[in-house]
């Protein structure tokens, strides 16, 4: 039993990711050690052909391998995000491996093969389905944090993600376990009949939303499930990083949004309140924890904590809208594709002057950035007043359309919470941009000059930035249409 | 016969057992172990469920459980050779470069 053709180009994505993937794999021992570019030229056509057969996952639309994925506006949406954000953080690695000696074949596999399981976990349609991509992902992730074999930080970083990730998608399982007792079946919409009768323990059916909602909230890195982001972030190398903050958080939200919306749409009032609390204590947490930091790789893995509790604004937003909830499921995700280009520009540069060794880490260490890389410097000031949310940015809209939905279902608290914890955040965001600008370097020191492809990956989010600003129409009208393919 | 509810509570009781020992337990071994403990409680709820239910996906999820179980397991492993090799000690408190 062969699955038909059409399944193969529904997942065509993912299987060109693998293959390419395993290309490098067969092709990198027989690369000699100073020729390792072939298998970086390699990876970044895999990266872009694997962004290029999403064309192909559009034309065929509707339920696909036996009903356990599906094409919908929704998985296109995410695996545009997911794919080229992968595409993005290859470009810009070449640099960092070169300097750091690491430049191999397996770094290019494992990025591709981590992908391929993101992609799985958004267009699955099944809960052991997402498992699998989830496990597939994050197997990938744990080695790739680990990339730095000879630094011990990064042992640490791995050890630190391995072994929460590992406890989180325990948690996830016991999760599956318990719905699939409760309701005889794994699929969201079975789940979605079962809870819209009311039928099924009620008992089992919450606790294992409860389960499945710890599961993920490890993977989005929301409150109290928190606190493996700074050291993870802070350990893994800087490209990896990159990776880690925008490709599994959008993916990790896909699955969220699908279990929340698609199986468990009908009992908003069960997760509502879940989802507030850890809104309210993620944002809170985020962006005081961010003030004190004087590591920027940590200053922004809490910023990403922060980021992740206004994205769950805008989920309790569309949970308490009931019927409208597309409103606030598009502002989660017009939000996502702003914040992966915010991240990935921030840390490729974070990467860029990193210093052998990744040296140059303090916040102190950016001072008089603005006159030995003025261009470095601005494009670093726009991702962070995007990260903050000034107008002429993608964040300034994002957050509008995550205020909007907040303020349409009357959330006034969560409103007021993610006003002042953002002007916090401008605190931490704009002390950067200060160092930068106005303070003279403690010591001396030239930053290695830009290479073209963390050029290009800065020019890209820099650009993506400015015109999701200025012409946000289409993309805001795909996420509304991709909102409504989840009910 | 016994009943499903005895291996379901069982199962609940391993998984607890588990959660206690990943978080008091210092040696990165045994912290790894207790996540084995979790995955074969899950798999035991599975197959409970699945016999409950009289319906074969639980036990198919199971074999998908071990699977990905082995494959972590592979992973860890490695890394928890790699720290042990750099600081002579299996102790996660010793492991703390990064600041908590």
């Amino acid at each position: 039993m062969f699955p038909p053709i059409q399944d193969m180009y529904r997942m065509a994505p993912e299987l060109v990711a693998c293959f390419f993937g395993m290309l490098i794999m067969v092709v990198d021992p027989f690369v000699p050690r100073e020729r390792k570019d072939i298998s970086a030229n390699l990876g970044v056509l895999g990266s872009l052909a694997a962004l290029a057969s999403i064309l192909l996952m559009v034309r065929h639309p509707g339920e696909g391998m036996y009903g356990l994925l599906v094409v919908d506006s929704f998985s296109v949406f995410l695996h545009l995000i997911i794919f080229a954000a992968a595409a993005l953080v290859i470009l810009a690695s070449d640099e960092y491996l070169k300097r750091e000696g690491i430049l191999q074949g397996e770094f290019y596999a494992l990025v591709l093969f981590a992908t391929c399981g993101m992609g799985i976990m958004t267009s699955a349609t099944e809960l052991m389905t997402v498992f699998v991509g989830l496990e597939i992902s994050s197997i990938a992730s744990y080695i790739l944090a680990c990339y730095r074999r000879a630094t011990p930080k990064s042992h640490e970083s791995a050890m630190k993600y391995f072994l929460l990730g590992s406890f989180a998608t325990a948690f996830f399982l016991y999760g599956v376990a318990m719905v699939y007792g409760a309701t005889g079946s794994t699929s969201l919409l079975a789940i979605r009949t079962v809870v819209a009768h009311s039928a099924g323990n009620q008992v089992l059916l919450t606790l294992g939303f409860g389960m499945l909602f710890v599961g993920m909230a490890f993977k989005i890195a929301t409150a109290p499930f928190q606190i493996w982001t700074p050291d993870v972030y802070e350990g893994a190398p800087t490209p990896v990083t990159a990776l880690l903050a925008s490709g599994p958080k959008a993916a990790a939200f896909a699955v969220l949004l699908r279990i929340v919306f698609t199986a468990f749409g009908d009992a908003s009032s069960t997760w509502f309140w879940i989802v507030w609390a850890s809104a309210a204590l993620t944002m809170v947490v985020g962006n005081f924890a961010a003030v004190v930091q004087s590591n920027i790789k940590r200053m922004l893995a809490y910023s990403s904590i922060a980021h992740a509790g206004y994205l769950l604004v805008a989920v309790a937003a569309a949970g308490a809208a009931g019927e409208n909830s597309d409103a606030g499921i598009a502002a989660v995700l017009f939000y996502l594709v702003a914040y992966a280009l915010m991240k990935l520009g921030a840390f490729t540069i974070v990467s860029h002057l990193g210093g052998s060794g990744e040296q140059r880490l303090a916040i102190d260490d950016y001072a008089g950035l603005s006159t030995k890389q003025p261009l470095t410097a601005l494009c670093l000031s726009l991702f962070l007043l995007s990260l903050l949310g000034l107008p002429l940015t993608a964040g300034f809209l994002g957050k509008l359309y995550i205020f909007q939905a907040a303020l349409d279902a009357r959330l006034i608290w969560l409103v007021v919470i993610m006003a002042v914890t953002t002007v916090v955040g401008a605190f931490y965001y704009l002390r950067v941009i200060w160092v930068m600008y106005f303070r003279e370097a403690q010591q001396e020191w030239t930053p290695v000059p830009v290479t073209p492809g963390v050029a290009s990956v800065m020019l890209i989010t820099a650009v993506g930035i400015l015109t999701l600003f200025f012409a946000p129409g289409p993309l805001l009208a795909f996420a509304v249409r991709s909102a409504a393919a989840l009910r | 016969m016994v009943p499903s509810s005895y291996y379901l509570v069982l199962s609940a009781v391993l998984f607890g057992l588990g959660v206690v020992a990943f978080m008091f337990k210092r040696n990165i071994i045994t912290i790894f172990m207790s996540i084995e403990l979790m995955l074969n409680a899950v798999n035991l709820a599975f197959v409970t469920f699945s016999r409950h239910l009289g319906n074969l996906n639980g036990q198919v999820f199971v074999f998908f459980v071990i699977v990905v179980a082995a494959a972590e397991a592979a992973v860890g492993l490695a890394i928890i050779i790699l720290i042990a090799k750099h600081r002579q000690s299996l102790n996660v408190e010793r492991v703390d470069l990064l600041k908590l």
